[in-house]
């Protein structure tokens, strides 16, 4: 906290998740410290239309969550949700897009779109987490991530409830962490705080 | 992974070489159908793109048609389309011709959506149903109204969230894995090319549907068109936006009223 004026280099923490990875997400951002200078995005499989996922995430955390607008400023201390039904984008100027073309991994939203496209705008400034899911999306996505700098953090596929979608990034790509949930908030806190 | 530098390159390319004016298009969209366009059709490299958009007239089209995204899914959000027609066809009922722009209609199933809706409202024998597109080629098939099959038990499913009563399949005949509209749904059509970067306004409408089109312009192309549909809107008509587009921010705005939840708007007097 002594070195206020030294930004940190992380400014965006994205997650994401598929089956068995809401769970994950209500121990973690409510376990995050309050004054990381981070924007968090979550890109979670979810069905066409469904909109409670912004309550019950605001429920668990004091940082406000909102579902990600079109040309929305991505600022941080904030968690934004990518809506249903639409691949989430990210602008060198640090707005979301959104878009609504072909599902990728039957998905839309696709966490690779989202992590192409972070890793495109944001480079070394990420840090990515994959959690527990039934599908393969999001390994790819994080192995650009990390190849643009960024730190690449998979759930431990032997506590995930899904283990397919973080055992498929370990098996295809490099990655930073394997962890739990408490040592990923760990990891999360030290990070952006140092 | 093409560079930002050699986006610009096609984009100059093609407006010098065609007068398709693609600088206001969110970047991130665009860049990323240009490097699936690159993976999906082998080029070696970007130069290899490059030279075929300039020299070939038929890759030229399958370029434009894959960077402006085409999909599209009938009754998408039944939730509007059920505000639609418990909201504006009331109201639309009410004129002796109704006039409706379709802007951005791609291969058309919400042309095809509205014009269900308008039957089942007995609206649809004095409507016109303007539908245009930058693609010609999606347009050829709007015309003919047939879509996959296997879509069909989504838009069924979809058809009756929005209030529909009916048999869905009684609007259509299948043949192998197509399901073919009825051809009366297409008495009121107009299908025509129209690019919302560079054309006008072209007649006066009571409805203006365009949704999820804005949300790969950037911010100023986006409040250009919005200011051309209000051109094209006569007083007390509507405009019907995606579920992640709003007119608030737009120089238009104080002009109109969002009439219900969902993304319809109405122009004041």
């Amino acid at each position: 906290m002594a070195q206020s004026s030294i930004t940190n280099r992380y400014q965006l923490l994205i997650i994401g998740g598929s089956a068995g990875s809401l769970e994950v997400l209500v121990q973690l951002l409510p376990a995050l410290n309050k004054n990381l200078k981070l924007a968090i995005v979550v890109v979670m499989h979810r069905k066409a239309g469904e909109s409670v996922l912004v309550d019950v995430l605001s429920g668990k955390t004091t940082w406000p969550v909102k579902e990600a607008e079109e040309k929305q400023n991505i600022e941080s201390g904030n968690v934004y949700l990518a809506p249903s039904d639409y691949h989430l984008l990210f602008e060198k100027n640090k707005t979301f897009s959104l878009d609504f073309s072909e599902k990728v991994h039957y998905s839309r939203p696709s966490i690779d779109v989202s992590f192409e496209s972070v890793a495109e705008a944001y480079g070394a400034a990420v840090i990515a987490v994959l959690l527990s899911g039934a599908n393969a999306d999001g390994a790819a996505g994080l192995n650009l991530i990390r190849n643009a700098g960024g730190v690449a953090i998979v759930q431990d596929p032997s506590e995930a409830s899904v283990a397919y979608m973080p055992q498929q990034a370990i098996d295809n790509f490099q990655v930073d962490y394997i962890a739990d949930t408490k040592t990923i908030i760990d990891i999360i806190n030290r990070l952006a705080t140092d | 992974m093409i560079k930002d530098a050699e986006v610009d390159i096609l984009l100059n390319d093609l407006l010098e070489l065609y007068g398709y004016d693609f600088a206001d298009y969110a970047k991130a969209s665009l860049k990323r159908r240009i490097n699936r366009l690159l993976t999906i059709d082998n080029f070696p490299s970007f130069a290899e793109l490059r030279y075929r958009i300039k020299n070939d007239d038929a890759y030229l089209k399958r370029f434009v048609e894959e960077i402006t995204v085409n999909v599209t899914e009938m009754f998408r959000d039944p939730s509007f389309y059920l505000a639609l027609r418990t909201t504006v066809l009331p109201v639309l009922a009410t004129y002796p011709l109704i006039r409706v722009w379709l802007a951005g209609c791609s291969t058309g199933e919400e042309v095809y959506s509205l014009a269900i809706i308008l039957h089942e409202a007995n609206l649809l024998h004095k409507s016109l149903l303007y539908a245009t597109d930058i693609n010609p080629d999606v347009l050829e098939k709007a015309k003919q109204g047939i879509f996959p099959l296997a879509q069909m038990k989504q838009y069924s499913e979809n058809y009756i969230l929005s209030g529909g009563k009916n048999d869905f399949s009684s609007y259509y005949t299948t043949r192998y894995d197509r399901a073919k509209f009825d051809t009366q749904l297409k008495t009121k059509m107009v299908f025509a090319t129209h690019n919302l970067v560079s054309d006008r306004s072209f007649n006066e409408f009571q409805l203006i549907l365009c949704r999820n089109v804005m949300i790969y312009f950037e911010k100023q192309l986006q409040d250009r068109v919005l200011h051309l549909f209000d051109q094209s809107l006569e007083p007390l008509g509507f405009i019907a936006l995606g579920a992640k587009e709003t007119m608030r921010f737009s120089s238009v705005a104080s002009s109109y009223k969002q009439v219900t939840k969902e993304k319809i708007w109405r122009k004041a007097v």
